[in-house]
């Protein structure tokens, strides 16, 4: 399975956006990860009074209605933002992996009623369950969060999984092995991971841009990521009334949102080319 | 063929009932109390609690309340709204709704025009400067948050440089007596704004499905033999081979729904554009629920009820798949 | 009769995996007169169907029609053709029924509509008059209940009356030159017989050339006047059919004769060709059949052989038949 998804990954490499996608996504990482000891405190405020001010060389950003450094606080939000999508992808990606394999395999009325359940939850768009599930919980914690969008996001990849499973339970060498007295379970899950691997990365990397969308659209309503925690989307909700009067306040937390997105999605792009040749 | 369409449509319903499940069930799960809010800081006495929550039906056990919810959706009474009581979801719902299918009617056209027409020139210079490029822009579109781009545009092109008004469907100030021409051409200046938001956000999508139908159309056989038969390339490209592609497009038009409505909340709420987006909006920051919770149902049952036309779309576009 | 079509030279290019170029057809002259059959015979893969496409110049990318060949039709070369002359030939004066008539039609339009449509690109006639001349068209091959078969989707028809639709819109531009490519493949004997029939009908009553192309020799034995055997690339053989069909010139012909099933019992045991056909990347050297030659010399693998004139019209590409070169 490394061995597929490593030629995955060189393949998606010879892509050119998908190389930069892949670059900038690194650059932004470890921003995100090495860059806060060395910025000023995303909360201090050395003069409440002068408010916002425009970008300058103490603060390249600008600073917020606050004036707290903006830059700082991008890159938190930064942290934030990707941590939440990462871990709520991978929610996701286990819950769907998880049903998928039991429908699959167990078919019958299980399978049935667990893809129904899927179609009636894709009817459902899933903003609006979002929507219904966070209006009551006020102050929703970080952790809770993640969970809560990662189970919003798994059917999807229940339903790849499922027809990898049932693909796989077909072949010739299931039904060998199974005669041979090896457990059908085994073989599937020894060779479903392989097949599986590819869609399901590029599943994930296209979902992690779906999710830092989602979670910032969340938190732009006050929903999402709970302030005094910074979140790109609650920047821009804090920087509204000051859209004209300050616009970078608004404008750089959006940008590194549409700069994250348009990375993950062009290196989920890339990898998809890497899967199916034919269709660049 | 009427049996199939029978048979598919109660499947739909089947579908829709076990989603007003699923909403039901998750109105329940989140913890806290929706009255709390309506309750605010207020002193209120045990009784006062009492009869608001009799007068929402949340005092009776949840089989009732699951019983009711069922059975109101099934009459088309989605209960009363906490904010604006005692109006009636329903009469909310189809107060906004009007406006929410003219911004989505708009996107759509623009989409389904512009973005097929975007996408079947990539497929046919697929490699070129255009292709790479037009791919590029469309998808750096579709990464911006729909709010942000609303409020960008906003800020400059309406508040600094007074170009678009910057909200609402209508002009407060226009006279009473104008005529229907200048009401038309006033709401479509107010309409320009969140369309070009909401559509420059979302036409990756469709280009790219466009794209792909196109490519893979054109390998087949018939399109050379098109060719062979002395046709015009324009009428091999458009009459030939993305009339193929109506029926991969079909499913598009499926995908789109969802994600026409869950950007109008953001866009109409940034807009102020009166309909259900910022319906839904306004009702979270009042934690309206029974507002929020018929939204979703009307949303979920007009998205089942696409996939139900996606599927006849499919048998009236296909000779093929036509059952007999 | 003078000749309508005239093929010189022809060479398509393909880039070859790995750098480098391969000539899938590699030399190809052809002649035809108004009114005569010939018939382009040779396996799977010796690049027959790829002749014809370069005839309309429908080459499949990345392949390119070497600019030296010559495709001559009453004295217009079509290479130099460009837009709407060029379309114009398609159809109009050339035209072409594909192998598989399944994959070949439009699966979403009606056959009338795609017979319609040709004729309309190719005459003046708009609406009731185009449909008026498809139905007629689609009466011309023999499909039963033309008018109403007229709505009928392809995969609606069985595969005879695919191919009589595939014909009919291959006649819609009432063109000068019909080519045929493997006609019959797909359909069951007994069809086979009536869709050739048909062809050679279509022939005579129209007064066009055809170009038949087929891997069974059997199957041109009385349907035309001529025949090229094509392999690897190039036309090995040329000659009239009795003439063939009576003493073959060329090894390879020979051999093909010694690998078909006959009735009359004159072979008792069938012999197929040794060796499989050589790819366009690697053709062998000089004499590209001499790997699988049974009657191979040695300075067949050394040197080319030239183009051995014999009778007017008649060819071949071997060294057994230049005098003194055993």
């Amino acid at each position: 399975m490394i061995g597929s998804l490593g030629g995955l990954l060189r393949r998606a490499w010879t892509h050119p956006s998908g190389r930069w996608g892949a670059l900038a996504l690194v650059v932004l990482a470890l921003v995100a990860v090495a860059a806060p000891p060395l910025l000023p405190d995303p909360a201090e405020m050395p003069d409440a009074v002068l408010g916002a001010t425009p970008p300058s060389l103490a603060h390249p950003l600008g600073t917020d209605q606050l004036n707290r450094d903006m830059l700082a606080r991008v890159v938190v939000g930064g942290r934030i933002s990707l941590s939440v999508a990462v871990l709520a992808v991978l929610v996701s990606l286990t819950l769907g992996a998880a049903v998928g394999l039991v429908a699959g395999y167990a078919g019958g009325w299980v399978d049935a009623i667990l893809m129904r359940g899927v179609d009636a939850a894709l009817a459902i768009p899933r903003l609006f369950v979002l929507l219904l599930l966070l209006v009551v919980w006020e102050h929703i914690p970080l952790g809770a969060l993640i969970l809560v969008i990662g189970t919003t996001g798994w059917f999807a990849t229940s339903r790849l999984v499922r027809g990898e499973v049932l693909r796989l339970r077909h072949e010739p060498f299931v039904t060998a092995s199974e005669a041979l007295g090896a457990t059908g379970w085994r073989t599937i899950a020894r060779h479903l991971l392989p097949n599986a691997a590819g869609p399901l990365l590029v599943a994930a990397t296209l979902g992690v841009g779906d999710v830092i969308l989602l979670e910032a659209g969340l938190s732009f309503l006050g929903l999402g990521v709970q302030p005094p925690t910074p979140s790109w989307g609650g920047m821009v909700l804090e920087a509204r009334p000051l859209i004209v009067t300050a616009p970078w306040t608004a404008i750089f937390p959006g940008a590194a949102i549409v700069l994250t997105v348009l990375s993950v999605n062009l290196l989920g792009d890339a990898l998809q080319a890497a899967l199916d040749p034919r269709g660049a | 063929m009427i049996r199939w369409l029978v048979r598919r449509t109660l499947q739909a319903a089947a579908t829709f009932a076990i989603a007003l499940l699923l909403l039901f069930v998750l109105m329940r799960l989140a913890p806290g109390d929706p009255l709390s809010r309506l309750v605010g800081d207020r002193d209120v006495s045990a009784a006062e609690i009492e009869q608001l929550r009799r007068r929402f039906g949340v005092d009776q056990p949840l089989l009732i309340q699951l019983q009711a919810f069922l059975a109101g959706a099934a009459r088309g009474d989605l209960g009363v709204s906490i904010e604006h009581f005692p109006d009636r979801v329903t009469t909310l719902l189809a107060s906004r709704l009007p406006a929410t299918l003219l911004l989505g009617g708009v996107v759509l056209l623009l989409n389904f025009t512009v973005g097929i027409w975007l996408g079947v020139r990539q497929a046919v210079r697929r490699g070129s400067r255009f292709d790479r490029w037009t791919g590029r822009l469309a998808l750096a579109a579709y990464a911006m948050p729909g709010f942000w781009l609303g409020l960008v545009l906003v800020a400059f092109l309406s508040l600094r440089w007074r170009l678009l008004p910057a909200a609402q469907m209508t002009d407060p100030l226009l006279p009473a007596g104008a005529d229907g021409l200048t009401r038309a051409l006033d709401i479509l200046r107010h309409l320009a704004l969140p369309a070009l938001t909401l559509s420059l956000t979302s036409i990756a999508l469709t280009m790219r499905h466009q794209r792909a139908a196109m490519l893979s159309v054109f390998r087949l056989d018939f399109v050379t033999a098109a060719r062979a038969r002395g046709l015009s390339e324009k009428r091999v490209r458009w009459g030939h081979a993305w009339r193929n592609t109506l029926v991969p497009m079909l499913t598009l038009l499926g995908l789109w729904l969802p994600v026409l409505v869950s950007g109008s909340v953001f866009v109409e709420s940034v807009f102020n554009w009166p309909g259900l987006g910022s319906l839904a909006a306004q009702a979270i920051a009042a934690r309206d629920y029974p507002v929020l919770l018929g939204t979703a149902t009307l949303v979920s049952g007009a998205v089942v009820f696409a996939g139900l036309a996606a599927d006849l779309g499919y048998a009236l576009a296909d000779p093929r798949v036509r059952p007999s | 009769m003078s000749d309508l079509l005239e093929v010189q030279d022809l060479r398509i290019r393909f880039p070859a995996p790995g750098g480098g170029v391969s000539c899938p057809v590699d030399g190809v002259s052809l002649r035809l007169a108004r009114g005569e059959t010939l018939a382009l015979v040779g396996e799977s893969g010796s690049g027959k169907s790829l002749t014809a496409l370069a005839l309309l110049r429908l080459v499949p990318p990345p392949g390119v029609i070497d600019p030296a060949s010559r495709i001559v039709l009453e004295g217009v070369n079509l290479l130099e053709l460009q837009g709407e002359a060029l379309r114009a030939i398609r159809g109009g004066r050339i035209g072409l029924v594909f192998q598989d008539a399944m994959t070949s039609l439009n699966p979403v339009i009606s056959i009338g509509e795609q017979v319609r449509e040709t004729v309309a690109a190719h005459r003046t006639l708009r609406g009731k008059e185009a449909r008026e001349r498809a139905i007629a068209l689609l009466d011309e091959v023999g499909m039963p209940g033309a008018s109403t078969r007229y709505r009928a989707y392809p995969h609606e028809l069985s595969g005879g009356l695919r191919q009589r639709a595939l014909i009919a819109i291959a006649l819609a531009g009432e063109p000068d030159v019909l080519i045929a490519d493997e006609p019959t493949t797909a359909l069951d004997v007994t069809v086979q017989a009536q869709i050739l029939e048909l062809l050679d009908q279509l022939r005579t009553s129209r007064g066009m050339a055809v170009l038949l192309i087929s891997h069974d020799l059997g199957l041109v034995a009385g349907r035309a006047d001529r025949v090229a055997v094509m392999y690897a690339g190039q036309i090995v053989e040329e000659a009239s059919t009795s003439r063939l069909f009576r003493s073959p010139s060329h090894p390879y012909t020979r051999a093909l004769f010694g690998s078909i099933p006959r009735l009359d019992g004159a072979v008792d045991r069938l012999v197929p060709i040794a060796g499989a056909v050589p790819l366009p990347d690697a053709w062998p050297p000089a004499c590209r059949f001499h790997p699988r030659c049974p009657e191979v010399l040695a300075r067949c693998s050394i040197e080319t052989p030239p183009v051995v004139p014999l009778a007017p019209g008649e060819m071949s590409r071997c060294w057994l038949l230049v005098k003194g070169a055993r």
